[in-house]
């Protein structure tokens, strides 16, 4: 059997609402007392309820969810800042926690004093600073500054100097919450380095990330938290994917169906209204691999006399028009008046990963005589995503921007 | 392999002196950050730490030693006042500026574990340098009035001590209450004034009469001045029962601070 490091069992931790905010006063207290308005349970919360898990030696494990999921509340029980409610955790070995870089900086001290204080909160000793103590400054770059007090830093230096010093904590459980959510790219991506160098070490780590990419090149094993549940537990490619699909599904901006508002019409005769993208098994959603299937259902409104045809456009992030896809022109497709609501099958794409936006075009005329008249274009129609472009041998993914647009075939051999 | 149990903490927290241990170079570094700290910026730096005692001695010599002769147990009246003066200013300074530590420190406590009562404790350690440098001021004082210490001398040390813990006891039950009630920052202010003119500091405990001396005593800060005098200047007790009651009232308001202290820490992260 695996050393166990983590063993977290049916822990739940309870919040009074409102006790999160700011604190009281005596008077609100005294008069709370004589109005005798005690609380009832209905007023607390569930930041945890009944979570129950196994970490094993050497695990790198990522913890997703939405916010208030109790992402942070898990990590924050198991470094003991807080107490559960409920149930009970082990923890086996020396934990350290970075639940925010550069806590406990002091802005009038210099950066070296602040190595020392830092590192002396997250349980380093004197002597395991002055060891690594070249090796931090140098991580982080700060080299001419280190005897500036930080206060003078820019914030990037700030964030460098503050992760460098989290990151040479050498303890056997370590738990990062979104601390790489920092710095420039170039930093990140040295960050995210250090922390596989950590694992490979065989230290135990606990992470938790918004960034889905960075929990699937870190993480084997995911839990996805929600309302203070475990929700799923899994595979990290799997978990993320599906966690992707649903969260991107029900928040923010990307909807897998758009009904188009008013404003947004120009030509009220005759225009799209509405869009929503499935895939090839009807499943709604916006989140695709490169080699799958984008279905488009189309619903219009308004009267027009003569047919007409239609034009889907795709655009990168950057706004390059990848491809252009008409009915009349490749099909010879026309539509009769009658017509309310039409289906577009693209795909399977071949794109690299990425957002992408679909632009509508409604059009009348025949083609070969060029009289093609724009009756509507709905310029952000809809967005699609592709989360996965991993078409070769190695788990490699492709990223729009770094490795181009589109998925060629290749192959490398010698002759 | 070391294993780490976390559940619902039961009423009263058990101390776990061993973690404190562990944590003393933590302790260190916050004592050090805090005296760093203090006189970044300053022009006159630690000089400050004398001339707020010197400038009250001066002042109190004045109107309550020379225009109102209050006495002063037969010692000069600069150095009996100025004695006072150095353990009061460390009391309440100290006292002062641990009521904050720990909600100085929000961001530090939820973020990080650490036995929270290092912030009080470094606090009121951090200012003994602020002390030790006005006491040698006191010494330059004795030298000039040519007072030669008793053998009592060599019971300052425990004074000094009790004067410590004293700051230390009254910092755990205002800094831990300060968390949940900002009101304690302003209460502070108001109290050590009050307090100041309820403690022998411009004035002797012997001109408190018989009767009240044992109510007198409860103020444990009487009991602290009345043994540094007694320790350094060879002033005799006026009331060793009175002195009896503050020791042990610090004594017995001490261990429950730290249980008061334990038992309010589990929840500062969710409340701070």
């Amino acid at each position: 059997m695996e050393e166990i490091a983590i063993k977290v069992v049916n822990l739940s931790k309870k919040y009074k609402i409102g006790e999160r905010v700011p604190y009281k006063t005596l008077r609100e207290e005294i008069i709370k007392f004589f109005k005798r308005d005690r609380k009832k349970e209905n007023e607390y919360i569930w930041a945890l309820k009944d979570v129950s898990l196994e970490i094993k030696k050497g695990e790198i494990v990522g913890i997703i969810g939405p916010n208030g999921a109790g992402k942070t509340t898990l990590l924050k029980i198991l470094s003991r800042i807080t107490e559960p409610t409920d149930g009970y955790a082990e923890v086996y070995g020396r934990v350290g926690s970075l639940l925010e870089v550069g806590v406990g900086f002091h802005p009038e001290l210099t950066g070296r004093e602040n190595i020392y204080l830092n590192g002396a909160m997250l349980g380093m000793s004197k002597k395991e600073i002055d060891k690594k103590f070249d090796q931090i400054v140098s991580f982080a770059e700060i080299e001419k500054f280190i005897d500036t007090p930080v206060k003078h830093y820019s914030s990037g230096m700030y964030v460098r100097l503050a992760f460098s010093v989290a990151a040479y904590l050498e303890p056997e459980i370590l738990f990062v919450d979104e601390v790489l959510a920092v710095g420039d790219i170039s930093f990140q991506q040295k960050c995210l380095g250090k922390m596989d160098q950590v694992t490979k070490e065989g230290r135990t780590v606990l992470f938790v990330s918004h960034n889905m990419s960075a929990i699937r090149s870190l993480c084997k094993r995911v839990i996805w938290l929600e309302n203070g549940k475990i929700k799923k537990e899994g595979d990290a490619n799997s978990v993320t994917i599906e966690y992707e699909e649903t969260f991107l599904k029900y928040g923010g901006g990307l909807s897998p169906e758009r009904v188009r508002k008013n404003e947004e019409i120009k030509n009220k005769e005759f225009y799209f209204k509405k869009v929503g993208i499935f895939d090839e098994k009807g499943n709604q959603k916006i989140a695709f691999k490169y080699d799958e299937k984008i279905v488009l259902n189309i619903e219009l409104e308004g009267k027009i006399e003569e047919k007409f045809h239609i034009v889907f456009r795709i655009y990168d992030k950057f706004g390059i028009m990848v491809f252009a896809g008409a009915s009349a022109e490749f099909f010879n497709k026309y539509f009769t008046p009658d017509v309310r609501k039409i289906k577009i099958e693209i795909g399977p794409t071949n794109l690299t990963k990425g957002t992408y936006r679909i632009e509508l075009l409604l059009r009348k005329g025949k083609i070969q005589k060029f009289e093609r008249d724009e009756i509507d274009i709905w310029d952000n129609a809809c967005f699609f995503e592709i989360i996965e472009c991993s078409p070769f041998e190695t788990n490699w993914q492709m990223e729009s921007g770094r490795d181009g647009i589109f998925l060629i075939p290749s192959k490398f051999e010698e002759i | 392999m070391e294993k780490i149990l976390i559940k619902p903490g039961s009423k009263i927290g058990k101390i776990n002196l061993k973690e404190i241990y562990e944590f003393r170079e933590l302790l260190y570094f916050l004592i050090w950050k805090d005296i760093k700290v203090k006189y970044k910026q300053t022009i006159f730096g630690i000089g400050w730490a004398i001339l707020q005692p010197l400038f009250m001695m001066i002042i109190f010599t004045l109107f309550f030693g020379k225009f109102a002769k209050i006495p002063s147990d037969n010692i000069p009246y600069p150095i009996f006042s100025y004695t006072g003066l150095i353990i009061w200013t460390y009391f309440s300074n100290s006292l002062t500026f641990a009521t904050d530590s720990v909600v100085k420190h929000q961001n530090v406590i939820t973020k990080i574990y650490f036995p929270k009562i290092l912030l009080p404790l470094s606090s009121v350690l951090s200012y003994l340098i602020d002390f030790f440098i006005s006491f040698i001021v006191l010494i330059v004082f004795l030298l000039f009035y040519r007072i030669t210490p008793t053998l009592n001398i060599f019971y300052l040390p425990f004074f000094i001590f009790i004067t410590v813990i004293t700051s230390f006891t009254f910092s755990l039950y205002l800094s831990a209450l300060n968390v949940y009630y900002r009101d304690v920052r302003y209460i502070i202010n108001f109290l050590i004034q009050i307090w100041f003119f309820l403690t022998p500091i411009v004035y002797p405990a012997s001109i408190v009469p018989e009767k009240y001396r044992s109510i007198y005593g409860l103020n444990p800060m009487v009991g602290v001045i009345e043994g540094i005098r007694w320790s350094l200047l060879g002033k005799e007790i006026t009331s060793l029962k009175m002195m009896f009651i503050s020791v042990s009232l610090i004594i017995f308001l001490f261990i429950g601070g730290i249980y008061f202290f334990k038992n309010m820490e589990k929840t500062f992260a969710d409340v701070i």
